[in-house]
């Protein structure tokens, strides 16, 4: 079946997929791909993918620079996790790592190449105060938030408001489930944890199943699909290292079964098989990868009423219309931009 | 209730340079490059052999070192630091 | 992107796009003897576009894009495009360059080894780099040094030297033969005008050197030299780099090499005179 050979999204989805395809990539193509995998914060793991390819020495140079980078970025994550296990350890509740940060302290295929941003812990709704105060006492201080959204964050979302750490200077974002509150899906925030896998050093990580479901959770429910081309990456390192046993029952627990079955659709159709029969697919499927794959080759996202189509959607899953329409109205006023 | 002990990291996962009076070291668990001056790498050096309560620290550092400090206080501040800095922790 | 352009400085490549021609222009022209990124392939990449469609033409304003960026940044007016376009370039080096630790420094070279001078701005070091350049050093870069943590050596980054107010006219006068770009006035950092490195260095951008003196130094004060301790040297060294913390253990072997290694002096001088006449002294002394 031909396909337009298309300089977006699809072109860093195919070379992770499969590797030897590099082969045929010109100067240009090589210059795309690298652009949009940075533009999608997927080059470390693309250069774990192509490691040892025959390519043009620059490419593989930049590549060495991305895996390095990606390295050092996995010493300062762990070492974020470390410190805050530090300062939560007298509390003695469980505290269990979520996405990326996860994955890399459990060795898992997903971790490779990731690149981290801040550490995201779930700890149990009751505790939070007490964690909060841990770590306020431990140096990590408030981002300044302005009052409505301080308001906003402790009423309706499903974290603390951003604590970033006054000396090292990264930050660390405490949920207490995995959606909004506001959101019309609610998951079982206690089942996750009871069901979470201790690691060595006693923080905890979410049993496979709950990992998947909360890259599908985060990625349909909770943003606007921006990242989503490295969160289905995610999904489908998970699936490949430990299949789908008992996924959908747990997805169904928490009432995330569409959600789930989507990013399986999708992380497929992207990684396990971009070149293949897309008949499958329903429609909105097709416009899902479309936004998802929205990139040129100069990283740009592109596509812009596709995107504006699924950040209003998005948020539609976040809150009920009338306080939508309110919080908007009230970042717009502001200063803040809804794009 | 026992009293509490310092730890500190095995000098092994640091990198040492000394230069002039100074040791800078790079802490490899961390990414954190730290200067280190007297008495911070006497009490790394003491406590990664073996953890201990802070007045047998005091003890060790007079006898080892000829260290001038006396004070308990001064000595739990510098332990402190090097807490706030990751080299040490308290269990 | 409408108008593009590659280029090679030093081991860096670089693609920058843009909405304009005139930027592109002005880059081709003063960029014209430089070579293209190894295998056409870049580093890093460049965007200089307009905030909405319309602002192309209309009070056209430049926005910075990139593979790296600063989210907050304020955008230039179009006259000031080459402006954009270099700043950009040092930001993606900033935020981006993981081979060779960067010290924000002018270099420059003799017999092999280099001068690296490093200091806040204002101090003087692009300046004081021109005017050793038309006294016959080899001029390696104004703007970093790139420091290879595995061999020690300093790499050349000769992009346009980016002169400020005075200094226009006293390099000016100082190389006649030397090629400008235009002036751009009243930005925000005041009157620039860049210095396209000579022939020279252009010819010899991929060759390094050996470092051999670091000078600290600091304009406007009555002619004086004192050697910087190493503890100082570290810290100032670490506060001048961009990426030491990306580097991790890297950044550090080559740190304290240039602290161990190499004799570190703060030179004050009123004048670009007594600047010379110190630095012919302390490297004659070592």
């Amino acid at each position: 079946m031909d396909r337009v050979v298309k300089t977006d999204g699809w072109l860093l989805a195919r070379a992770l997929c499969d590797p030897a395809s590099v082969a045929t990539l010109d100067a240009n193509g090589w210059t795309s791909l690298l652009t949009i995998a940075r533009a999608e914060q997927l080059i470390g793991s693309l250069a774990h993918r192509l490691e040892g390819l025959p390519m043009p020495e620059s490419a593989a140079r930049i590549l060495a620079d991305a895996r390095g980078s990606a390295a050092q970025g996995r010493v300062l994550a762990l070492w974020e996790a470390e410190m805050a296990r530090r300062a939560l350890a007298s509390l003695g509740c469980p505290v269990v790592l979520l996405k990326g940060t996860a994955f890399i302290a459990a060795g898992l295929a997903a971790g490779v190449g990731r690149s981290i941003g801040d550490l995201d812990i779930l700890v149990p709704m009751d505790r939070l105060d007490a964690v909060e105060r841990a770590l306020i006492a431990a140096n990590w201080e408030w981002v300044k938030p302005d009052p409505y959204d301080d308001a906003y964050y402790r009423r309706w979302m499903h974290e603390l408001p951003p604590l970033i750490h006054r000396d090292r200077d990264r930050m660390i974002d405490v949920h207490h489930t995995i959606l909004p509150l506001t959101a019309r899906i609610t998951p079982d925030a206690a089942a996750l944890i009871a069901d979470s896998v201790a690691l060595e050093n006693g923080l905890r990580i979410l049993s496979h199943p709950d990992m998947l479901i909360h890259a599908a959770a985060h990625l349909f429910a909770d943003g606007d699909l921006a990242g989503g081309m490295r969160n289905l990456w995610d999904v489908h390192r998970l699936v490949e290292e430990f299949g789908t046993e008992g996924v959908f029952d747990r997805a169904a627990h928490h009432g995330l079964s569409v959600a789930m079955h989507r990013a399986l659709r999708l992380a497929a159709a992207l990684y396990a098989d971009p070149d293949g029969d897309q008949l499958r697919l329903s429609r909105l499927d097709r416009l899902y990868l479309h936004r998802l794959t929205a990139r040129d080759g100069w990283g740009r996202a592109v596509r812009p009423l596709l995107r504006q189509a699924f950040y209003m959607r998005s948020h539609l899953l976040r809150m009920p219309p009338l306080m939508l329409a309110r919080h908007l109205w009230t970042k717009w006023r502001g200063g803040h931009h809804a794009i | 209730m026992p009293e509490v002990a310092y730890h500190a990291v095995a000098l092994d996962t640091l990198r040492l340079v000394a230069a002039d009076d100074l040791i800078f070291a790079y802490h490899r668990a961390s990414g954190i490059t730290h200067l280190l001056a007297p008495p911070a790498p006497e009490i790394l050096n003491i406590l990664a052999e073996a953890p201990m309560r802070a007045d047998e620290l005091l003890v060790q550092l007079a006898a080892l070192y000829d260290l001038a400090d006396g004070d308990l206080a001064m000595l739990v501040a510098r332990l402190d630091e090097l807490i706030a800095a990751g080299l040490v922790w308290r269990a | 992107m409408k108008h593009t352009h590659q280029l090679r400085i030093g081991p860096v490549g670089f693609r920058i796009g843009s909405d304009w021609a005139a930027p592109i222009a002005q880059l081709k022209t003063l960029y014209r003897d430089y070579p293209s990124p190894h295998d056409d392939i870049a580093d890093f990449n460049v965007r200089l576009f307009a905030t909405r469609p319309w602002r192309r033409l209309v009070r056209p304003s430049v926005m910075i894009g990139g593979d790296y960026i600063l989210p907050e940044a304020a955008p230039l007016p179009l006259a000031q495009g080459l402006l954009a376009a270099e700043m950009a370039m040092n930001l993606q080096m900033a935020l981006g360059q993981r081979r060779y630790l960067l010290i924000h420094a002018s270099v420059v070279e003799r017999d092999g080894r280099a001068l690296i001078m490093t200091g806040e701005s204002g101090a003087g070091k692009s300046t004081l780099a021109a005017m050793l350049a038309a006294r016959g050093w080899r001029l390696m870069g104004d703007e970093f040094a790139l420091v290879d943590p595995t061999t020690g050596l300093i790499h050349a980054f000769p992009r346009l030297v980016s002169l400020k107010n005075k200094a226009i006219h006293v390099v000016a006068a100082a190389m006649p033969e030397g090629r400008f770009g235009p002036l751009l006035a009243a930005t925000p950092k005041g009157d620039i005008q860049h210095l396209v490195p000579d022939a020279r260095a252009i010819a010899a951008m991929d060759q390094p050197a050996v470092p051999a003196l670091l000078l600290f130094p600091n304009f406007g004060f009555a002619p004086a030299i004192r050697d910087v301790g190493a503890g100082e040297v570290f810290v100032r060294l670490t506060q001048a780099s961009t990426n030491y913390v990306a580097m991790g253990e890297r950044g550090f072997t080559a740190l304290t090499r240039l602290v161990r290694e190499i004799p570190a002096k703060a030179i004050d001088y009123p004048d670009t005179g007594a600047a010379m006449t110190a630095v012919e002294q302390l490297w004659t002394g070592l």
